[in-house]
């Protein structure tokens, strides 16, 4: 399988890899996928005042393409604020790496990690207040 | 021995896939030259020099072949490969005996070709035993024996495995299937020149061949069928009755010439090949598992041909870790590269769990694979590997002391 310019870029230079610390209040992590389905992906959001999302990690299991797709969805959520970062879609992901059809789901993957991120924020700082 | 010639490498990756197949010897290309163009008589034709030619230098690539097998020549049959060979055995003999035998036994790691050959039968109503194997990829004798009823006609298994390289026990396999009465047949695509392979001693009636796996042509191959105690089978392809009726077609004389020639090169430098790449494989195997954790072979580490390596990586996904393996030309050990998106169906009969099967990779060595390519390949495979866990939330859970079996997944 050819892949894209972009893929092949974020997967020898994956921006944002790491973790935050799980339990620190303005942390909100997801896990998304499964080991046996072949992709599994953790991305964390950590944000500042005014629901500014001001870094974001990942670390993922899967194919280049779920690498390259976590690893664009950290670069787009810095500076963005949770309500910005809801509107972020799959397709954008797609264009942007110019995924071929067989490699979807790791764009909807990279979608589902997003949403999750912030539900466990959103969910801490409920329980928090 | 090692002919160390630019035909390995296309621009900069280094060729690690020879189960999938090998180039063809200089030393094979040189003996077919002549017969595209000096040497072009039908071999069929007998009213002439042009065919007596041609079907001399075919006759003599059939007894190369017969040779390499412990086979007379005569129960060789030419095919274009593997695929053919393996199709028309089971189906004809199958056919050919079912009004009183309608039971065939196989195994659930064989090659597509065997198992779909049998999924049409099964379709057909022919009665078919999937026997399972154990981790190791090894079939079981006793559920072999327990498997064979009245009502069995032919029992088939792979001789040397295409993903994991595991060697059945053929003779012991021959005897049993002897002693019932049940003729035995087996894929010995991968397994010539890489194993002693003889039809007598390991009571094979029926055997699969390709020319492309072992440095010869590829659009050829052969089957063994045994004439004492005969073995009789259904034509599927009718015409001329060429190759004893088996198999009708005009033979393709240069690319017979080739495969006998390379059946013939393997089997007299087996010994020492075998040798030299075992000593490759027992490098990549030290090294590997010396600088990585949790990394497991697949297939037997003994009962196996030393040209294939299939590991899996855990918490690398093989697919991210080919793509970091780009200057190398190796194969996913799960079909993930394919339209599919399953994993191989092969780990899975070893009891390979999804989550594992994900990270496998199939390295294959062949004759022009040097201890510096190796070298090379585990360098690299030793520095993607960690830079990938590094990456991977699996290598960190499991560092943290999280038990994967134990996470509720959410499936997608």
């Amino acid at each position: 399988m050819a892949y894209s310019k972009q893929v092949i870029d974020h997967y020898e230079n994956p921006r944002n890899v790491g973790s935050f610390d799980k339990g620190d209040s303005h942390v909100g992590t997801g896990v998304v996928g499964a080991p046996a389905c072949g992709d599994v992906m953790k991305l964390q959001i950590k944000v500042g005042a005014n629901d500014i999302i001001e870094e974001a990690k990942f670390k993922t299991f899967g194919c280049g393409s779920a690498i390259a797709s976590s690893s664009v969805a950290t670069e787009w959520l810095k500076g963005k604020s949770i309500q910005e970062a809801t509107q972020i879609k799959n397709t954008d992901i797609v264009e942007h790496l110019s995924l071929p059809p067989v490699k979807i789901h790791c764009s909807v993957l990279a979608e589902d990690a997003i949403r999750a991120a912030i539900q466990d924020y959103q969910k801490n700082n409920a329980d928090a207040s | 021995m090692g002919h160390p010639l630019p035909i390995q490498k296309t621009g900069d990756v280094a060729y690690f896939d020879y189960q999938a197949t090998t180039p063809c010897d200089p030393r094979v290309v040189e003996k077919m030259y002549p017969y595209f163009y000096e040497v072009f008589g039908n071999p069929h034709s007998r009213s002439h020099i042009y065919g007596w030619e041609s079907e001399a230098a075919v006759e003599k690539a059939r007894k190369q072949i017969g040779e390499s097998l412990g086979a007379n020549p005569k129960d060789i049959v030419f095919t274009s490969g593997a695929t053919e060979s393996n199709n028309m055995l089971i189906k004809g003999v199958a056919h050919f005996y079912k009004s009183n035998k309608n039971h065939l036994i196989t195994t659930n790691i064989e090659h597509k070709c065997v198992l779909e050959s049998f999924r049409d039968l099964a379709g057909q109503g022919f009665d078919v035993t999937y026997l399972p194997v154990d981790d190791k990829g090894l079939v079981n004798l006793q559920a072999l024996r327990e498997a064979i009823t009245d009502k069995t006609c032919l029992v088939s298994v792979i001789a040397a495995h295409n993903e994991i390289g595991v060697v059945q026990p053929l003779a012991e396999i021959g005897e049993i299937c002897r002693e019932n009465g049940v003729f035995f047949h087996t894929d010995a695509a991968q397994a010539l020149g890489r194993i002693p392979l003889d039809v007598d001693r390991m009571k094979i009636d029926l055997m699969s061949l390709s020319s492309h796996k072992v440095y010869g042509p590829k659009g050829i191959g052969a089957a063994f069928v045994r004439r004492k105690p005969r073995v009789r089978l259904k034509a599927l392809l009718h015409g001329g009755d060429q190759e004893r009726g088996m198999r009708s077609g005009t033979l393709p004389t240069p690319l017979c010439v080739g495969f006998g020639e390379a059946a013939e090169i393997a089997v007299s430098e087996m010994a020492q090949e075998t040798t030299r790449i075992k000593s490759l494989w027992d490098y990549l195997y030290t090294r590997l598992t010396a600088e990585l954790p949790d990394v497991y072979l697949n297939g037997d580490k003994d009962q196996r041909i030393f040209n294939n390596f299939n590991m899996s990586f855990a918490y690398v996904e093989g697919e991210s870790l080919l793509m970091g393996m780009k200057d190398f030309a190796i194969s996913s050990g799960s079909a993930c590269t394919s339209s599919s998106l399953e994993p191989s169906y092969v780990l899975r009969a070893l009891g390979v769990g999804e989550d594992m099967a994900h990270t496998s990779l199939r390295i294959s060595f062949g004759r022009f694979t040097t201890h510096d390519d190796v070298k090379i390949l585990a360098d690299k495979l030793v520095s993607e590997v960690k830079r990938l866990r590094d990456m991977s939330p699996l290598w960190e859970m499991a560092q943290d002391g999280v038990d994967l079996s134990q996470v509720n997944w959410a499936a997608h």
